[in-house]
């Protein structure tokens, strides 16, 4: 692998940057892995880096229907948050935090990444109870969240100009997580593929699982159909984010997940004016600048199930209704660019890492706001197809919860609102 | 934006209703017989598929009604009101 520095930059520099090797290669595909990861997105370039890494296989296929990091992991508002009620989501989320603080130094890849606070906005007593509450679970686990008054939420966020007195929802307090952050999302695919693919793993695009195979004798599984052929492998891990459903429904595995459309828009670049990451829970709407100044703007699911990657109308003018109220002095931005995804939800709102019924089928699923989630996700699922146990970070996430009704009913998420 | 069918006013502007979620097979009845995977399936597990569901909505600014209709996930073609495709495939 090509080490990146300052003095391969410069030293390409020199040569006009056409010397540059490939981040990744683009093999043969084989015939048999020991492991297939369906999907390269984040969450499954992960689950392949930290295979390689931590548990010494790297002779795995992972399968991208489209191209690499062209899902979910292009399509979120690249927040960093371990802010959750549950006990048991509480440290998962906190070791994602941490690993993402060191993964630049740990795939020597620049995630630009950049911790800023991210202060909740709250407008109503019921929700700054359920905030509190998740505050005082997350002090067990070293997670921080702290109340400021409406002044200090004020100076902290100049333009934060609405929800004065004579609004119908005026701010009551501010809740700051400052162990929140924003790093670049591309930069997160690109980076673990290139780590993993200088292991020895092999990354597939354009290679569409079509379905499922299962030995007809135990069941276990066997390996994948594709558009390019049948592949084998005696683990299959399906990492496929809104279309979990699609890939499971090939042999007859139901999961207690729906599909839905989550949308984000950005504005025009313009000069720094927000540092933080701004929650507004009560309005339905958060926000961040970037890094060329874009306001990147997140709102509400549409409410009905859909595998959609575009923008419905009136979800993108309710978004931007409760932006106004908040943030009256943005009615003058123009809005560039818009995109939105299909992500899963479980019926609790917590994700489903976990092996299945079916022998050598892994899933990895229900990740509703799964950026964050994306270092730890991968460490576990690496962690259970390795080894078939659960990591105790995600043995209270298997699929077996559901068939004695143990739900982790999560409040941190965007559903929840 | 969704023209939503609602069976008493006729067509209307998706921003009079509120989504009222999936809707399911009846509720079984003889809960003490039925395993309990099947109950729990019941209770957890939607239809979610690439194409038509059947969904709750509720006309909140309208005439108040509740009533199932199929919406295609992916193109959102709504099919017909209180009709419904097969529940649970």
């Amino acid at each position: 692998m090509q080490h990146y520095s300052i003095f391969s930059l410069a030293r390409n520099a020199l040569s006009g940057h056409q010397k540059w090797s490939r981040a990744w290669r683009s093999p043969e595909l084989k015939k048999r892995y020991d492991v297939i990861i369906i999907g390269a997105g984040g969450h499954g370039l992960a689950t392949a880096w930290y295979l390689a890494e931590n548990h010494g296989i790297t002779n795995i296929a992972v399968l991208e229907r489209g191209w690499l990091g062209g899902g979910n992991i292009a399509r979120n508002t690249v927040t960093i948050r371990s802010n959750y009620m549950r006990d048991e989501s509480i440290p998962f989320y906190v070791k994602s935090v941490s690993l993402y603080e060191g993964l630049t130094k740990e795939l020597n890849y620049n995630l630009m990444y950049s911790k800023r606070s991210m202060i909740d906005v709250v407008q109503t007593y019921p929700r700054l109870r359920e905030i509190k509450r998740r505050m005082f679970n997350m002090d067990l686990y070293g997670a921080t969240y702290q109340q400021i008054s409406v002044e200090e939420l004020r100076r902290r966020i100049p333009a934060l100009t609405g929800g004065g007195p004579e609004s119908r929802l005026p701010i009551i307090a501010g809740m700051v997580h400052t162990d929140a952050a924003v790093c670049r999302h591309d930069a997160v695919a690109w980076s673990y593929a290139r780590a993993a693919d200088d292991r020895g793993v092999e990354i597939h695009q354009n290679t569409e699982v079509t379905r499922l195979v299962r030995n007809g004798r135990n069941g276990e599984i066997t390996g994948v159909e594709t558009n390019r052929g049948t592949i084998h492998a005696k683990k299959v891990a399906v990492v496929v984010s809104g279309h979990t459903t699609t890939i499971t429904d090939t042999i007859g595995l139901k999961l207690p997940v729906k599909s839905f459309n989550l949308t984000a828009f950005v504005s025009e670049p313009v000069k720094p004016v927000i540092d933080v990451v701004v929650n507004c829970p009560d309005m339905g709407v958060y926000l961040s600048q970037s890094d060329k100044g874009e306001l990147v703007i997140g709102g509400a699911p549409d409410p009905g199930q859909s595998f959609r990657r575009d923008i419905k109308q009136n979800v993108f003018e309710d978004t931007v209704c409760s932006l106004l109220e908040l943030f009256p002095a943005f009615k003058r931005l123009k809005l560039m660019r818009q995109w939105g995804g299909a992500l899963d939800i479980a019926h609790d709102a917590s994700p489903i890492v976990s092996g299945t019924d079916i022998p050598g089928l892994y899933i990895s699923a229900g990740w509703w706001g799964g950026f964050k989630a994306v270092p730890a996700g991968g460490y576990t699922l690496a962690h259970l197809i390795a080894t078939n146990q659960p990591h105790p970070l995600i043995a209270p996430f298997s699929l077996n919860r559901f068939d004695k009704l143990n739900f982790i009913l999560e409040s941190g998420t965007t559903t929840a609102r | 934006m969704l023209n939503i069918p609602c069976p008493y006013c006729g067509n209307r502007n998706e921003s009079e209703f509120i989504h009222g979620g999936p809707a399911k097979a009846a509720r079984p009845e003889d809960l003490a017989e039925i395993p309990d995977a099947d109950w729990v399936h019941y209770l957890t597990v939607p239809r979610n598929v690439v194409g038509p569901i059947n969904e709750f909505w509720w006309h909140v600014k309208g005439c108040g009604k509740w009533f199932t209709l199929t919406r295609n996930t992916l193109t959102h073609e709504i099919n017909d009101s209180g009709q419904g495709c097969t529940d649970g495939d």
